[in-house]
């Protein structure tokens, strides 16, 4: 039986947008020092939101001597002091939680649904946890008294703009650095309204500098030389650049890059649990996830049925306006990332990979992608190695479970991995085995700000969330 | 007439057996007045190379060893240390005249090596943890090895930074290549001839005498080595390349001139697991 679904859009008139946008630097909003401008859009209508500047290079030298500054001060208060601010920022995050959600709805594409369940509530609890650590540093593992690095220079993706931000402010601050952040180039405005919660909480001038920009602006931040600490979350191709560009210097840096996760099913597995792990696993925020279960790996016995299973599952996925509560599958984030799917899944086609997508409705206008899935992928097509980064799932088969393990770790990439079935003593086992920072069994795509996050091997280094993410901001004490 | 000595050939050291260089290369090696002491195995890349195969094909086994196996087997290396005492004594003798800052340090090198060993079931508990989600999950982290490490290993007290080098990169069930220093080489060929002997399995631990200048650009830019110590490379200019390479592959990278402690070493060659369970009847 199909329902039918009314239209339940949530209202933008929470939203003030403004038509154009300064940097926050000093704790005030300023004009840029000669930078250019260019529109942010929603990439579900193609509307232009609001003119942004991309940030020069002397912008970004003027951020990082105001973070500089703020440093003293910062790192002078007590911890208790420092979290006092950061829990007033959870509260104000709270309160203006539905407004945040709508905006990051509007400027990333991603449904109402999962900003306002999902992105923004962690992203409060984030604040909240790592408040509480402000004055507990002596705990984080690194001796008495560990002391911050200074100031850290952050640079964050546009999947998920406003937890990413929080992932990389709220330790760094908790630890007693200051920070200039750079958004993601289409993703700017949740930043800049956290700017102004920041100016309601009456945060100390510097203490949290935002700088906007592409790539350019992004590379004067890492290239800086009075930066102490670098936080990049992206590709790896960037991340491979920003560790070639560190070397020889003193600053620290953590890498948080691509993934080509393998979501393992095996023959006992609960099938509907896992059909709906694996749809929430590739298709949640519509693939935009760099831990996005992309790998489909199914025991050989089972892999027609859960197919059949998967298809079924999948017709009933709703895709079109991020703001109706109904959305399942939002729009891709800009029209370059809808050009890189197209063309990843184009190579599947020709690589002789069997391509079946969702019978979705595509708006007319706006960037989209049917939620997609591709059989007969053996490990070396493209599709079975690179990150598509969009709702594109491949399928593979394994007998054994050495097998499975070994086509799972058979990539360059170690981010995440996740195992379905009911046998304890088989999901220990292939955890252990698995080269990945984050395994899910029995369940995917589940963040929490206590549980560390973070690659192996190319997916990059370092870990945020809980005690482990403040150990990248802080030195050992003496 | 007394008996003539018989000397040893001082030999590279991998996967469990002690080749000389593929290439067939050695160099003379001469203590602090000038004599010669010995000619030692110069490593090539095909050496270094052959190392990281071993190394490699070493480390399912040793990181799927339980934590107490590997305190054991590195106290065992500790009892070995001491049972050569005398001939460490020797050896850093050649270089450092000051009998009692040499005995310091074969004695320290000794210790730490038992440090270490203590270490290898105490690390999943102080580096690991029970994450409170909110949320109906059973979720915890634990610390994993990272894979191959490439180390140069410091110039200055050889045989105690050599014993840092390694012990802090295999306790957690990591394996390494080892360059070691190229004018005080023979300590580290006593200390691969006691892991020879400690139940160390073949591969785990790889030495290589040499150039690191020659050899380390062949381990940077190998993409089966995860991880890489800079701690011994002098020239500036070469660690900044050598870092470069790193990025080939994102290995961790451990700076020279870095003032790390011990504890904070071991870690720089761990990953955190993350695993997620949910709970329920």
């Amino acid at each position: 039986m199909v329902f039918e679904y009314a239209p339940a859009p949530e209202s933008t008139k929470i939203v003030d947008l403004k038509n154009n946008y300064q940097l926050f630097i000093g704790g005030k909003f300023v004009k840029s020092n000669g930078g250019k401008t260019y529109k942010t859009i929603n990439p579900a209508t193609e509307e232009v939101l609001a003119e942004i500047i991309e940030a020069s290079q002397k912008d970004v030298d003027l951020a990082v001597k105001s973070a500089r500054k703020a440093f003293k001060t910062w790192s002078g208060l007590t911890g208790s002091q420092r979290g006092k601010y950061l829990f007033r920022l959870a509260r104000i995050i709270q309160e203006r939680s539905r407004e945040l959600a709508v905006l990051e709805s509007m400027n990333n594409g991603k449904p109402i649904r999962e900003s306002r369940d999902i992105d923004i509530p962690l992203v409060a609890a984030h604040f909240f946890h790592y408040a509480g650590w402000a004055d507990k540093l002596d705990h984080a593992g690194l001796g008495k008294n560990p002391s911050p690095l200074g100031v850290a220079g952050q640079i964050i993706p546009w999947n998920f703009p406003l937890l990413m931000l929080s992932w990389k402010i709220a330790p760094a601050l908790a630890a007693g650095n200051t920070v200039v952040l750079k958004p993601a180039e289409t993703t700017p405005l949740t930043a800049l309204l956290f700017a102004e919660i920041c100016q309601q909480a009456e945060l100390p001038d510097g203490v949290v500098n935002i700088v906007t920009g592409a790539g350019e602006t992004g590379k004067y931040l890492v290239e800086h030389p009075d930066i102490d600490k670098i936080a990049f979350t992206g590709s790896t191709e960037v991340g491979r650049l920003i560790a070639q560009s560190v070397a020889g210097t003193n600053k620290k840096v953590t890498l948080e890059l691509g993934g080509k996760a393998a979501n393992i099913v095996f023959d006992d597995a609960a099938m509907d649990q896992a059909v709906e792990g694996v749809v929430n696993g590739i298709f949640f925020n519509q693939g935009h996830v760099c831990c996005a279960g992309s790998r489909l790996l199914l025991q050989e016995s089972i892999s027609d049925n859960f197919l059949d299973l998967l298809y079924q599952r999948m017709k009933t996925l709703r895709l079109g306006d991020p703001l109706d509560k109904n959305t399942d599958v939002g729009a891709i984030n800009s029209s370059s990332q809808l050009q890189k799917i197209r063309e990843l899944a184009e190579s599947g086609t020709k690589e002789g990979a069997q391509m079946w997508s969702a019978p979705c409705e595509i708006p007319n206008k706006g960037f989209w992608f049917a939620p997609t899935v591709f059989t007969n992928v053996s490990l070396s097509h493209r599709i079975a190695r690179e990150e598509i980064f969009g709702p594109v799932l491949s399928v593979l088969t394994f007998r054994t479970p050495d097998e499975a393990i070994e086509k799972a770790n058979n990539i360059p990439y170690g981010l995440s991995a996740g195992i379905w079935t009911e046998k304890g003593s088989r999901i220990l086992e292939v955890a252990h085995r698995l080269r990945a920072g984050v395994i899910w069994a029995n369940t995917f795509n589940k963040f929490d700000p206590t549980s560390p996050f973070g690659g192996y091997k190319e997916s990059g280094y370092g870990r945020e969330g809980g005690r482990h993410g403040l150990e990248p901001y802080l030195k050992a004490g003496k | 007439m007394t008996n003539l000595d018989v000397k040893r050939t001082a030999k590279l050291f991998i996967g469990g057996a002690f080749p000389r260089s593929e290439s067939g290369r050695t160099y003379e090696v001469f203590d602090k007045n000038k004599n010669f002491v010995a000619n030692v195995a110069l490593a090539s890349r095909k050496d270094a190379r052959d190392s990281v195969v071993a190394a490699r094909g070493a480390f399912s086994k040793w990181s799927e060893a339980t934590a107490y196996n590997r305190g054991q087997v590195l106290y065992r290396i500790s009892e070995m240390m001491q049972g050569r005492f005398d001939q460490f004594v020797e050896e850093l003798s050649l270089w450092n005249k000051n009998k009692s800052q040499v005995k310091n340090e074969v004695q320290v090198a000794i210790d730490k090596m038992v440090w270490f060993a203590g270490w290898t079931d105490k690390l999943a508990m102080v580096t690991g943890s029970n994450n409170p989600v909110a949320g109906p999950f059973f979720d915890f982290s634990v610390p994993e090895p990272t894979g191959v490490v490439a180390a140069v290993s410091g110039k200055e007290q050889p045989l105690l930074n050599l014993v840092k080098t390694i012990g802090s990169i295999i306790l957690s069930g990591n394996t390494c290549i080892v360059i070691a220093s190229k004018t005080q080489p023979l300590t580290a060929v006593s200390l691969a001839e006691v892991i020879a002997t400690s139940d160390v399995p073949a591969g785990v631990v790889n030495i290589l005498t040499g150039d690191y200048e020659e050899i380390a650009p062949w381990l940077a830019t190998h993409m089966d080595v995860n991880a890489f110590d800079l701690t011994g490379v002098n020239d500036r200019k070469l660690a900044l390349s050598l870092e470069k390479d790193c990025a080939s592959n994102l290995k961790r990278v451990i700076r020279p001139n870095t003032k790390i402690d011990d504890l904070t070493r071991i870690k720089s060659f761990l990953e955190t697991k993350t695993v997620w369970h949910p709970r329920g009847f």
